[in-house]
């Protein structure tokens, strides 16, 4: 399966920026997925916590966090919000499946219900994203968060 | 600070066993890039190299209609693998975007060109082909951020448009300090040497010259075809030049 593939890229962002802010241990990592990926939560949680024990590095004892953020589009031709969620039942499992790989191909398969226009922008719910990673500093300054909040 | 897009950090990873990436860009449309790319990475794989070719002209890809090539989708494991139809690895949007137009702005580019990146397992490769779109616009722009080691294998035509926008391709690389194997003069109709001269004098290598086919477009989707054709064989002697060895070749 290819979240594999995703849940590896953020095992490999946390050590590089647990690194980056000279951390001698992870010990949470926060994650954001957002609903066009439609990506299962748990299962998500499993494989980054899989290659979380796999890893022989500061990041092993690391907990996992995630989190889901609901996909919200608009248009940018007639200002209409769409969500995700309702728009995503006219599509056939197929097509779904295609924005499952890749989520820009929401432009190729949805339109905007109110005027039609595949011109609509992502505001929220794309992609996978570190919001913040919770360690212990070398210099033994327990309790050091890197991210965003 | 700002939440991490968790992709950036593995695309190296992807194509760490990479040997030689190669960009085929050119600034005009219309100018053969796709043609270019297609054929290359068929000649490659003939040669015996391990070879990929990914098509990141999103808005209009066209190296599957040159080969011949049907959708399929890439099969799952721990990352998409791209299918080899043709005796190399292919990989292209149609994959999943069908036959469908792509309607696609800067930032969904980007988001898709990076998604690409993250999860296709090339594993070892010789040679990886890119075909780029038109234009020093965001695909240009990530494939330089993303792929430093991307070398940009540049077309132009015997044309003061293409050269014209070629010129501005060359001094953005020049600039970014991006590798430039050299130039490639498409569609050759008469025997002026200025566009040669020109490139040479910004010390940018000129590859040769490649004489317009106008049966050219009869071979379009047949492999058989394509490889014997005058093109393939004008530019499987530019392939031999030096400048496409190796680093364990040219020892």
């Amino acid at each position: 399966m290819h979240e594999w593939a995703l849940a590896e890229a953020v095992v490999t962002t946390a050590v590089k920026e647990g690194e980056k802010a000279k951390l001698k241990k992870i010990t949470k990592i926060k994650v954001v997925i957002g609903e066009l990926q439609q990506i299962d939560k748990e299962l998500f949680k499993s494989l980054l916590q899989d290659i979380i024990h796999l890893e022989d590095s500061k990041v092993r004892e690391a907990k996992v966090e995630v989190e889901f953020e609901e996909a919200v589009l608009k248009c940018r031709v007639c200002g209409h919000e769409l969500s995700f969620s309702k728009s995503r039942k006219k599509l056939s499992s197929e097509e779904a499946e295609m924005i499952h790989f890749i989520p820009e191909m929401a432009h190729v398969y949805l339109r905007c219900p109110k005027c039609g226009s595949p011109d609509f922008e992502v505001e929220k719910g794309r992609g996978v994203w570190i919001e913040s990673i919770e360690g212990e500093k070398e210099d033994g300054n327990d309790g050091c968060k890197i991210g965003s909040n | 600070m700002e939440m991490m897009d968790a992709r950036l950090a593995v695309i190296d990873r992807r194509l760490e066993n990479v040997k030689k990436i190669i960009a085929v860009s050119g600034g005009k449309g219309g100018v053969g890039k796709s043609l270019t790319a297609s054929i290359m990475a068929l000649i490659f794989s003939k040669k015996g190299y391990k070879t990929g070719l990914l098509d990141l002209d999103f808005c209009g890809p066209s190296t599957h209609t040159i080969l011949g090539i049907e959708r399929d989708l890439p099969a799952e494991e721990k990352g998409i693998i791209p299918p080899n139809p043709l005796g190399f690895k292919f990989m292209s949007i149609i994959y999943y975007a069908g036959d469908n137009p792509n309607p696609l702005r800067g930032i969904d580019i980007s988001n898709a060109i990076i998604e690409l990146l993250s999860i296709t397992r090339w594993g070892a490769l010789d040679f990886l082909v890119i075909d780029m779109p038109p234009g020093i616009g965001d695909t240009t722009m990530e494939v330089i951020r993303l792929l430093k080691r991307a070398n940009f294998l540049l077309i132009t035509t015997e044309s003061k448009v293409a050269f014209s926008v070629l010129e501005k391709l060359i001094s953005m690389l020049k600039e970014l300090n991006v590798s430039i194997i050299g130039v490639i003069e498409n569609m050759k109709l008469t025997s002026s040497t200025i566009y040669m001269e020109k490139i040479s004098q910004r010390n940018v290598h000129f590859l040769g010259e490649i004489d317009f086919e106008r049966e050219l477009d009869d071979a379009i989707g047949n492999t058989d075809k394509l490889l014997k054709s005058r093109f393939a064989r004008r530019l499987r002697d530019i392939l031999e030049r030096e400048e496409f060895k190796l680093e364990d070749e040219s020892l």
